[in-house]
């Protein structure tokens, strides 16, 4: 996995709650059997006025001159809302952002951002508005995350974020997260030993 | 103090707590389709690695595949790569397969209930977000995304915080023309689409008692339309006799001592929820959507609602937004609004008693003559066979109906089962998304049967006329 320790870049604003993964990766494009190759399709919806991409929409802020580049992006609440798709990390990730920052995430997109090194920060309401009336002061501004400190700065602005101890650590050092529980393989295996019959029948092909 | 539900699955499946780390919970199951599974795969084997239990693993193809007929060349050509690579996979890592033509191929949260795959007390994972729906069966299941997928192969293992919980009393019983759907659809507009985030639910209450597995399976398949990851049922007779005799449940002996184990898995009376709705489920209405989310509903005699009927600004704008694209205006009824599409399927409702239902009310009817295309997908080969065998086929394609093959279709649209833009859908799937059923498409999420209403009168409209 991607380490993430700091990080400064252009944040780019999306003021829009429930940003859900259909919007994030439109389903056309979850028809592919490697990682790679999603970020050109991130927003597709919202990015392009015509379906094979050639016709970027000027009025979507991704395509705008003064984000180019953007590696931030910041937006309302439950961002990643709806399907289990890791694309829509991956999307991101593919694009060239490293952060999203959000009051609040749906669940499981949340854990996928950590599990690919796409960090899913949450600040308070008023912080993230805090950001957006920054951000629309300046256009193209750049913020600096630091994952060691746990800070977002913004100028003279500095806000605190937290992030579980545990999720932190993977990302700071960019652990993979099998190596570490096949670790335990013995105690899984004495886990398994005591299952319960009619729980332990497998299925044979 | 007593437990809850889940507290009670989720402490016997943690193995290990390693300082500083959360809990490492054991996987009972893994339910394996062909669209994010690939990378997971191609991870193990690039790091050399096995899957520890093949077994506890099962696959099939629903995604993306073509549901007019039952072959690789009727998929398009990205679809037909990843269901080769799907058969590929279980092939070389030893997992059962079920491919076109079985009875057990078919949507994913269809196939593991009705091969008894699925069991009450077990901890069970898929890569679709839709796996909440085998909670159904007092199993802690909840979606993730394909790296976890990937965990799952490699070690049987998850790394899982513990939920906070919330317990859905549903009081009373649904009328006649009201179904799990309408409930589930009356719980997410209370809730919005983010009340349940960080929590397992828990329904309970007379409403869910009275309901079949079916209907409880609609019930907890949509729990993560409004955040939470896992949606669940206490086991009980109606589980059990559901899963007697099951090809994969437990056997005679084995079977019984399982169900006294089962019988243990609820809530104390003592346990403590950190949060609690109650909802009268006997003054319920069918159930509409008007948005783009699933929160976005109404009871069907409802009017459109303003902006300012929300009070929180971020409501307001979304409603505004939503009724732009669903071409709805504010203050007109919702019954009338012309349908174009209807589709009857999905993992929501893609089950046997939904389509005995939607067939009570089409018997005897023909579509409405604006209505373009009425599609109905049932949920498995299984489902198809027993439709069939029972004669609803018949209805349905009398109606006008096309009669498909299982797979997931117009719910999400990755097939060619799609809506052209502005095309109005009368949907029993589960999202209502943007373009969710095709590029500006308009999808009204409900029940079945009045899914079928719809298609009838071609417009949104009360099923309880035809009841």
């Amino acid at each position: 996995m991607q380490k993430f320790t700091e990080h400064t870049g252009i944040v780019v604003p999306l003021d829009s709650a429930n940003i859900d993964t259909d919007q994030i990766i439109p389903k056309q494009f979850l028809l592919a059997v490697d990682r790679n190759g999603f970020g050109k399709h991130l927003f597709h919806d919202w990015r392009y006025l015509d379906e094979e991409e050639t016709k970027p929409n000027p009025d979507f802020n991704l395509n705008k001159k003064v984000f180019a580049g953007a590696s931030i992006l910041l937006a309302r609440d439950n961002f990643g809302n709806g399907s289990s798709r890791e694309h829509a990390p991956w999307a991101l990730m593919g694009y060239g952002i490293r952060a999203v920052i959000a009051p609040s995430f749906a669940d499981i997109f949340y854990n996928n951002a950590l599990g690919n090194g796409l960090l899913p920060l949450k600040l308070t309401k008023e912080e993230v508005d805090k950001l957006f009336v920054e951000v629309n002061k300046e256009p193209g501004v750049s913020i600096t995350i630091s994952l060691v400190n746990c800070t977002v700065k913004l100028r003279d602005l500095t806000f605190n974020f937290t992030l579980d101890e545990f999720r932190r650590h993977c990302l700071l050092e960019g652990l993979d997260a099998i190596s570490l529980t096949l670790e335990h393989e013995d105690e899984i295996a004495r886990f398994e030993k005591n299952m319960e019959s009619w729980k332990a029948h497998g299925v044979t092909p | 103090m007593g437990k809850t539900l889940y507290d009670k699955i989720y402490d016997s499946h943690v193995i290990f707590t390693q300082e500083g780390e959360l809990p490492t919970l054991y996987i009972d199951r893994q339910l394996v389709h062909e669209v994010t599974s690939p990378q997971a795969f191609s991870g193990i084997e690039a790091a050399g690695r096995r899957l520890h239990r093949p077994d506890l693993h099962l696959a099939t193809i629903d995604h993306d595949i073509s549901t007019r007929e039952q072959t690789l060349e009727a998929c398009s050509p990205m679809a037909r790569e990843q269901i080769n690579a799907l058969l590929a996979n279980t092939k070389k890592f030893g997992v059962k397969f079920f491919g076109f033509g079985d009875d057990n191929q078919g949507v994913v949260h269809i196939i593991g209930p009705q091969t008894g795959f699925t069991l009450p007390g077990t901890t069970l994972v898929c890569g679709d977000s839709h796996t909440a729906t085998h909670g159904a069966f007092g199993a802690l299941a909840f979606g993730i995304g394909t790296s976890e997928v990937e965990h799952v192969m490699a070690t049987q293992t998850l790394k899982q915080g513990r939920l906070k919980t919330m317990k859905i009393e549903c009081t009373g019983r649904l009328q006649q023309g009201v179904y799990a759907k309408d409930l589930i659809l009356a719980i997410i507009s209370k809730l919005t689409t983010a009340g349940g985030t960080g929590y397992a639910v828990e329904f309970c209450g007379e409403a869910v008692r009275a309901l079949s597995m079916e209907g409880r399976m609609t019930l907890s398949n949509m729990a993560i339309e409004f955040g939470a990851k896992a949606g669940m049922i206490a086991p009980d007779e109606t589980t059990f006799a559901y899963l007697k005799g099951k090809m994969y449940a437990p056997k005679g002996e084995e079977f019984e001592e399982a169900c006294e184990y089962w019988k243990t898995l609820k809530s104390d009376e003592d346990a403590h929820f950190d949060a609690t709705v109650t909802i009268d489920a006997s003054t319920l209405e069918p159930y509409v959507t008007w948005g783009t989310n699933p929160g976005q509903g109404a009871p069907i005699s409802a009017l459109v609602p303003f902006p300012h009927d929300f009070a929180d600004v971020t409501e307001q704008k979304s409603c505004q937004k939503a009724l732009e694209y669903i071409a709805l205006r504010s203050g007109d009824p919702l019954i009338g609004t012309p349908v174009d599409y209807v589709f009857i399927g999905s993992c929501t409702n893609g089950r046997i008693e939904d389509f005995r239902e939607a067939a009570k009310v089409l018997k005897g009817h023909k579509i409405a003559p604006n209505i373009q295309l009425a599609l109905a997908v049932p949920g498995s080969g299984l489902v198809k066979r027993i439709a069939e065998e029972e004669g609803l086929d018949k209805i349905f394609k009398d109606a006008g109906f096309e009669w498909r093959n299982p797979g997931c279709s117009m719910c999400l649209a990755m097939n060619d089962d799609k809506a052209p833009p502005k095309v109005r859908v009368a949907s029993t799937s589960n999202r209502n998304f943007v373009g969710r059923q095709g590029k500006d498409s308009r999808t009204h999420l409900m029940s079945p049967a009045t899914a079928a209403a719809c298609a009838i009168k071609g417009c949104l409209c009360d099923v309880r006329e035809f009841l």
